[in-house]
C-alpha cells in the first residue's frame, strides 16, 4: 500500500524564497555576532584550559598500584585483575616473600607488573576485583608515548602514578 | 605600436591558427584557436581598436569556444586520434590553400594602394565604442535589425527542434 | 625623466605593488578570514594555533602548500594538466588592470590601465577564467573532475550573459565605459547603489534607484556564479563531485586553484564597488589632488569595501544550501537573463523621458 504525502502548496512569498533566504542570512549573522563577542559557549581549549579540578570523584582514569602508610606495596599478585581483564592489559609475575620478611605471611608479591596502556580500556574491572584494594583508577588520563614500549607502565610507573593511599584496610598489619 | 608587438602577434596567430588544423587532439585544436584569437585581439588593440579587440575576446575566446569544447567534451571523439592522414585530400588541400595565397599576394602587389604607406592613425582621443555606436544604429541601422531578426528566428528555432525531440 | 620612463616606471610600480603587496596577502588572508568567520558562524573558534588568533595560519599554508609533493598521476594529459592551473590564476589577477583602485597619489593616477573600454575588459579576461577549470577537469582525465569542468563551461556561459546585461543601464546613465568615469560620475552624482543621495528632490533619482537596486542583486549574483562561490559552487560540489575540477590535483597546483578562486572573489568584489559602491570614493574625503595622505586613505576605502563585500561572500557561503543544477540553469536563463533585459528597457524609458 502506497501512502501518498501531498506536496505542500507554496504561498507566492514562499516560492519567491527570498524571505527564507534572509532569514537564514540574520540567523547566521547572529551567530556570527554573538561569537564575536563572546557571548556563545564554546567548546574548552584543551592543551590551555583542562577540566582536572572539576574531575568527578569517580572519574575512571589509568590504573595504579598503590601503597599503604608503612609503605608496602599492597599488591599480592593474586592475578585476579590479570584474569578480569577484558582487552589483557595486565601481565603480572608474582614473586615469593623471603621468610624473614615483615610480611612473610603474604607469601608473595609481583616482582613484575606491566599494564599495557594501548589496550587498557578503563573499564575499571581491576579495581572492582582487587581483593587487597591495591589497584585503583586515578585521574591520569593524558596518557602517551612515542612507542609501544613506551605505552607499557611497568611497576614502577604504576606506583609512581598511584603513591601512598590513605583509608584502606590493613588486614596483613600484625597489631591490628 | 612597436614594429615587434606586430610581428609577435601575427607569429603567434599563424602558429596556433596551423596548430588548429595539424592537431589530432579535436580539444588541443579548439585551445589552439582560443590562443590564435587571442592574437587576434591583440592586434586589434595594438590599432586602437579596444572595443572590437575586446568583443573577440569576450565573443569568440570567452563564449563561442567555450560552448566549442563543451560539445567537443560531450562528443567522444577519440576516432579522430587514430585515423589515418589522407594524403590526397591533403595534397588537394594544400593546392587549394597555396594557390589562393599565390592569389593574393598577385593581387596585392598589383594594386597601388599596397605601394604606399598607410596614413597615421586617427587621434586617441576618439571613443571607438560611441563611434561604433553611432554608425551601427545610424547608418546601417536597417541592416542591424534585420540581423537582429534572424539571430532572433534561428534561436527559436533551435529551440523548437530541440523540444521536438524531446518529445 | 622623460614622460615615458616616468610612465612605464609608475606602471611597473602599481603592477608590482597592487598585485604583491595588497592583492596576494589579501588573498591568502580572505582563505584565513573565510575559516575564521565560517568557524565564528558555526560556533566554533576557527584557527588560533600559529601566532596571535591564528593570524600566521596563510604563512604555514603556504609552507605547506610549498613543501608538499607535486605529484601528477600517470593517467592525466601532462601537458594541460600543468596549464591548468595557470589559467586559473592569471585572468583573476588581471583583470585587476582596469579597476581604479585610488584617486591620486603623487599626482599618479591609481589605475594601472585606464581604457575606455574597461567594463569589457573585465568581462572579456573573466570570460576566459573558465579555460582554467575546463581545461583542468578534462585534463585530469577521470570521471568527476571532468563534470565539474563540463558544469563550469555551462555555468559560466549561462551567468556571463546577465552580469554583462546587468550592467548596461549603468553604462545607459553614464554614457561612458571607462571605470574611472564610472567612479567620477559617482562622486559627483551619488553611489549608483543609491542614485538620490545628494540631491534629493530630483524625482529621477528616487526612480533610478529601483533599476539600479535590480542591476546591483543580478550582478552581484551573477558574480557568485562566475566566481563559483557557494550556492553555485557546481564544477566543484564536494558532496557531490568528490572535489570537482581539482580533485586530481595536490600540492601547489591544486593551490593555484584554490587562489585563483579567491583572486576572482576579490576582482569581483572590486568590479562591484567600482560600479555601484562609488569605487575610493567615501563621503566627505578628498581626493589625492589635496595631499598625498587623501591619495593613500581612498586606497584604503577601496579595499576596505572590498573587505566588506568579501565578508558578504563567506557569509552567503555558510548560510545558503547549493542549488540543484537544473535550479542554476533555471534561475539564470529563465529569471535572472529576463529580469535584466526588462531592467535594461525600464531604465532607458526613465532616462529618455527625463532626457537628461
Amino acid at each position: 500500500m502506497s501512502i501518498n504525502v501531498a506536496r505542500p502548496k507554496l504561498t507566492w512569498s514562499e516560492r519567491l524564497y527570498l524571505p527564507a533566504i534572509a532569514a537564514g542570512m540574520a540567523i547566521t549573522l547572529r551567530h556570527f555576532k554573538n561569537m564575536l563577542f563572546r557571548r556563545t559557549k564554546v567548546t574548552m581549549e584543551y592543551p590551555e584550559e583542562k577540566w582536572d579540578s572539576q574531575l568527578p570523584e569517580h572519574y575512571r582514569g589509568a590504573p595504579a598500584l598503590v601503597k599503604d602508610e608503612s609503605g608496602r606495596i599492597r599488591c599480592v599478585a593474586c592475578q585476579l585483575c590479570e584474569f578480569i581483564c577484558p582487552p589483557r592489559a595486565i601481565k603480572i609475575e608474582p614473586g615469593e616473600i623471603p621468610a624473614q620478611d615483615r610480611f612473610s605471611k603474604v607469601e608473595k608479591y609481583p616482582r613484575e607488573f606491566d599494564i599495557d596502556m594501548i589496550r587498557c580500556i578503563f573499564c575499571g574491572m581491576c579495581e572492582e576485583v582487587c581483593p587487597e584494594q591495591a589497584i585503583f583508577l586515578r585521574k591520569d588520563y593524558a596518557i602517551t608515548g612515542l612507542t609501544r614500549a613506551e605505552m607499557v607502565h611497568d611497576k614502577e610507573k604504576l606506583l609512581e602514578i598511584g603513591g601512598v593511599m590513605h583509608g584502606v584496610v590493613l588486614k596483613w598489619n600484625e597489631k591490628k | 605600436m612597436p614594429a615587434f608587438l606586430f610581428w609577435l602577434f601575427a607569429g603567434v596567430m599563424l602558429v596556433f591558427g596551423a596548430l588548429v588544423v595539424i592537431n589530432r587532439n579535436p580539444i588541443a585544436s579548439a585551445l589552439s584557436l582560443v590562443v590564435c584569437f587571442l592574437g587576434l585581439a591583440a592586434l586589434f588593440i595594438s590599432l586602437d581598436a579596444f572595443f572590437i579587440g575586446i568583443i573577440q575576446v569576450l565573443v569568440y575566446a570567452g563564449a563561442v569556444m567555450v560552448l566549442f569544447l563543451f560539445i567537443i567534451m560531450l562528443l567522444d571523439l577519440r576516432a579522430e586520434e587514430r585515423r589515418r592522414m589522407n594524403w590526397v585530400a591533403f595534397t588537394g588541400g594544400f593546392v587549394v590553400a597555396f594557390s589562393l595565397l599565390v592569389q593574393i599576394l598577385a593581387v596585392i602587389s598589383r594594386t597601388q594602394m599596397a605601394k604606399q604607406a598607410f596614413p597615421p592613425l586617427a587621434s586617441q582621443q576618439v571613443d571607438d565604442v560611441r563611434n561604433i555606436g553611432l554608425l551601427l544604429f545610424g547608418n546601417y541601422n536597417l541592416p542591424f535589425q534585420i540581423i537582429a531578426v534572424v539571430i532572433l528566428v534561428a534561436t527559436v528555432g533551435v529551440i523548437v527542434l530541440s523540444k521536438r525531440q524531446l518529445r | 625623466m622623460n614622460p615615458t620612463t616616468f610612465f612605464i616606471f609608475t606602471t611597473l610600480l602599481k603592477i608590482v605593488g597592487i598585485v604583491f603587496v595588497v592583492i596576494l596577502p589579501m588573498v591568502s588572508y580572505a582563505v584565513y578570514a573565510e575559516r575564521k568567520v565560517s568557524a565564528l558562524i558555526q560556533d566554533r573558534l576557527g584557527p588560533n594555533r600559529v601566532g596571535p588568533a591564528g593570524l600566521f595560519q596563510p604563512i604555514a599554508d603556504a609552507m605547506k602548500f610549498v613543501l608538499k609533493e607535486d605529484f601528477t598521476p600517470a593517467h592525466v594529459n601532462k601537458f594541460y594538466y600543468w596549464l591548468a592551473p595557470c589559467l586559473a590564476m592569471v585572468p583573476a589577477i588581471t583583470t585587476v588592470a582596469v579597476v581604479p583602485f585610488g584617486s591620486t597619489l603623487f599626482g599618479v593616477p591609481m589605475v594601472i590601465a585606464d581604457i575606455n573600454v574597461g567594463v569589457l575588459f573585465v568581462f572579456a579576461i573573466a570570460s576566459l577564467g573558465v579555460y582554467g577549470i575546463v581545461i583542468g577537469g578534462w585534463a585530469s582525465n577521470s570521471k568527476y573532475p571532468f563534470l565539474g569542468g563540463l558544469r563550469s563551461t555551462s555555468q559560466m556561459i549561462s551567468y556571463e550573459l546577465s552580469l554583462g546585461l546587468a550592467v548596461i543601464p549603468i553604462f545607459l546613465l553614464i554614457g561612458n565605459l571607462r571605470l574611472t568615469e564610472v567612479v567620477h560620475y559617482q562622486i559627483n552624482h551619488g553611489w549608483l547603489i543609491v542614485p538620490f543621495a545628494g540631491d534629493w528632490r530630483n524625482p529621477l533619482g528616487w526612480l533610478l534607484a529601483v533599476p539600479m537596486w535590480i542591476s546591483f542583486a543580478v550582478f552581484a549574483i551573477a558574480v557568485f556564479a562566475e566566481t563559483n562561490r557557494l550556492p553555485f559552487d557546481l564544477p566543484e560540489a564536494e558532496t557531490e563531485l568528490v572535489g570537482g575540477y581539482h580533485t586530481e590535483y595536490s600540492s601547489m597546483k591544486f593551490a593555484l586553484f584554490f587562489l585563483g578562486e579567491y583572486a576572482a572573489m576579490i576582482t569581483g568584489s572590486a568590479i562591484i564597488v567600482t560600479l555601484f559602491l562609488g569605487g575610493w570614493h567615501f563621503p566627505g574625503i578628498p581626493d589625492g589632488s589635496h595631499g598625498w595622505i587623501f591619495g593613500l586613505i581612498n586606497i584604503f576605502v577601496f579595499f576596505a569595501k572590498i573587505a566588506v563585500l568579501l565578508f558578504v561572500f563567506i557569509w552567503v557561503r555558510f548560510t545558503l544550501p547549493r542549488f540543484r543544477y537544473d535550479q542554476l540553469m533555471r534561475l539564470g536563463w529563465v529569471f535572472f537573463f529576463e529580469i535584466a533585459l526588462v531592467n535594461i528597457f525600464w531604465a532607458a524609458a526613465i532616462l529618455t523621458f527625463f532626457d537628461r
